[in-house]
């Protein structure tokens, strides 16, 4: 039995696996809308993998299991490493290399089907199906390359900083046009096989140039862009092999992945061509010599710990400049110590807290601060006019009051958490220096803000000492 | 052709049923979401057997070797490390909340 048949002509067992897979699949993320059912969910999933595999693996078309068993076995090799050693902190370039995979593992399945189909179903070679398919060989190595590209600028293995060049949009769309050219052209006359792998060849190096220009405050939204991007060449591919059940599953990743960079977008108040295209983090056009001095206010972390006690409730808004620091067990610490002493701690996270969506709850989880304690932007906000301290540990734009109210601001409009609100505010920073995106904050010149100098680590440290001996 | 508008029903159908799923999850488990939906979507494993085990020829042999091992890959380490971040998400002690400020 040809792939292609994978669905219309299946043995009666295995279409049963696949209609219980995809309902398990549909399933596993209706549970994981909560924490309390969430692992459920991951147990649904499974099954329904089990249960897709199962039903595979007796289909009458398998000539040989030796390579199938070798390939699943390597994959199991590398893969449970991945998933045991990954240190939260990588989280993102682990997500961004399994799309890389999946992307590859799709690609791979197309080009093979377009020459199986040449070599024998010729009549397969419709408009539709080479269309289709065109589509799925795009994405699946766009994907590929794409992601590979986030995974080097992650473990910054390549600059993080976006990299560019004169006329680099005109060749990115010259670029893509020319693959989009060589798939309708296939598209049009299914018979030019030679087109097929120049066409493939386009794709991932579009992957590459797409990637090469976004910096690192914008990976959040990339990630979930490509993810986005993986689960439609899954989808694509059930087109192509006329299989249900995978056009569900990849269709259910691909809308995740469009809402979450959706959420992304609007969490910095960009749009995706703006992502895309715009090169985030070049507008530093004024240097540091044009601000004058102005003066700030700071303490020692004996001086911050004595007020922090002594007030009834903290905000902690933590930024990923905290898991840089590998803070995170100590703030765990100085939330044990001050709910000791009756002061209540929240933790307000912003959307793009992290490198990659919900990436700061991962990492806040993980030193065993308790996820109810986590408050999104929108629930924080309100909370903080009646906040006696808003601690802000490692984060700066999205602090930002300019965003608020000044238009020369390139970040002006971004939704932020107004810890500006709370009656004081403390900042954890190395030094004056700006921000990811250089842009001043005028926050540290408040009044009642104070600067807190040091690495925050240490310094977080030291408060929680300062506390302890203060009993 | 009528199975190309079946299949076109399905992904309608599954996109919007997506978008409701997904916009019901909490932002808490937004990083968790993505390593589930990638695991999931990683069933393109099963193209990627048959394609392998038909040994129709080399060309093909080889690209669906090079797919199951990456979906392989996915799934397991998809699936594991979902659940290994969702194990760190712990609720505060109840008897947390109970220890007043007066004690020391």
């Amino acid at each position: 039995m040809p792939i292609h048949q994978l669905s219309n002509s299946l043995p009666i067992f295995t279409s049963i696996t696949y209609l219980v897979a995809a309902v398990l699949f549909i399933l596993s993320l209706k549970w994981l809308n909560g924490p309390s059912t969430a692992r459920r969910g991951v147990l649904a999933g499974e099954l329904g993998m089990a249960v897709a595999i199962a039903g595979t693996l007796v289909l009458p078309s398998i000539e040989s299991f030796k390579w199938i068993i070798i390939t699943l076995l390597l994959g199991t090799a590398v893969g449970v490493p991945i998933a045991v050693l990954t240190p939260m902190t990588a989280v993102p370039q682990r997500t961004a290399l399994s799309h890389s995979f999946g992307g590859l593992a799709v690609g791979c399945v197309g080009v093979a089907e377009f020459f199986l189909w040449h070599a024998r179903e010729p009549e397969k070679l419709t408009h539709f199906n080479v269309g289709v398919l065109c589509l799925e060989v795009l994405l699946g190595f766009l994907t590929f390359t794409g992601s590979l590209m986030a995974v080097a600028k992650l473990q910054e293995l390549i600059p993080t900083r976006p990299m560019t060049y004169k006329g680099q949009n005109v060749i990115n769309f010259i670029l893509l046009g020319i693959a989009i050219l060589l798939g309708v052209w296939l598209t049009v006359d299914p018979s030019q096989t030679a087109l097929f792998l120049p066409f493939a060849v386009m794709a991932m190096i579009f992957g590459v140039l797409l990637i090469l220009p976004i910096g690192g405050a914008d990976m959040p939204t990339v990630i979930a862009l490509l993810n986005s991007y993986a689960g439609l060449s899954a989808s694509a591919m059930g087109f192509v092999l006329n299989n249900k059940m995978l056009i569900i599953a990849g269709t259910l990743d691909g809308a995740s992945g469009f809402i979450l960079s959706v959420i992304m977008c609007k969490a910095m108040n960009r749009s995706f061509t703006n992502v895309l295209f715009g090169a985030f983090g070049q507008v530093v056009a004024k240097g540091p010599d044009a601000k004058e001095q102005r003066s700030v206010r700071s303490a020692q972390a004996e001086e911050a710990a004595e007020i922090l006690q002594s007030c009834s409730s903290v905000v902690i808004v933590p930024g990923y400049g905290m898991a840089v620091a590998q803070a995170q067990h100590k703030v765990r610490e100085l939330y044990d110590a001050l709910t000791k002493k009756g002061v209540d701690v929240k933790f307000g996270i912003h959307p793009v807290a992290g490198r990659m969506p919900g990436h700061m709850n991962v990492l806040l989880a993980e030193a065993d601060i308790p996820y109810d304690q986590l408050y999104e932007m929108d629930d924080i906000n309100p909370e903080l006019p009646r906040t006696d301290v808003a601690l802000i540990i490692g984060a700066n734009d999205v602090t930002n009051p300019a965003a608020r109210h000044d238009k020369s601001s390139p970040i002006y409009g971004m939704p932020i958490i107004d810890v500006d609100k709370a009656s004081s505010v403390m900042v954890i920073k190395r030094s004056m220096n700006s921000g990811f995106a250089g842009i001043d904050n005028e926050l540290y010149f408040m009044d009642k803000t104070l600067m807190l100098f040091g690495d925050a680590k240490t310094f977080v440290g030291d408060m929680v000492k300062a506390i302890a001996e203060n009993h | 052709m009528s199975s190309i508008i079946e299949n076109l029903y399905i992904f309608v159908l599954a996109t919007f049923l997506g978008l409701e799923i997904i916009r019901r999850v909490s932002p808490l488990l937004h990083t968790p979401l993505m390593s589930l939906t990638n695991a999931i979507s990683a069933i393109s494993l099963v193209g990627s057997i048959v394609l392998l085990g038909e040994q129709a020829n080399t060309l093909s042999t080889v690209l669906g070797a090079v797919a199951v091992f990456a979906s392989m890959t996915n799934v397991v380490s998809g699936f594991l490390l979902t659940d290994r971040i969702l194990k760190m998400f712990k609720k505060r002690e109840p008897k947390q909340n109970a220890n007043s400020p007066a004690k020391q």
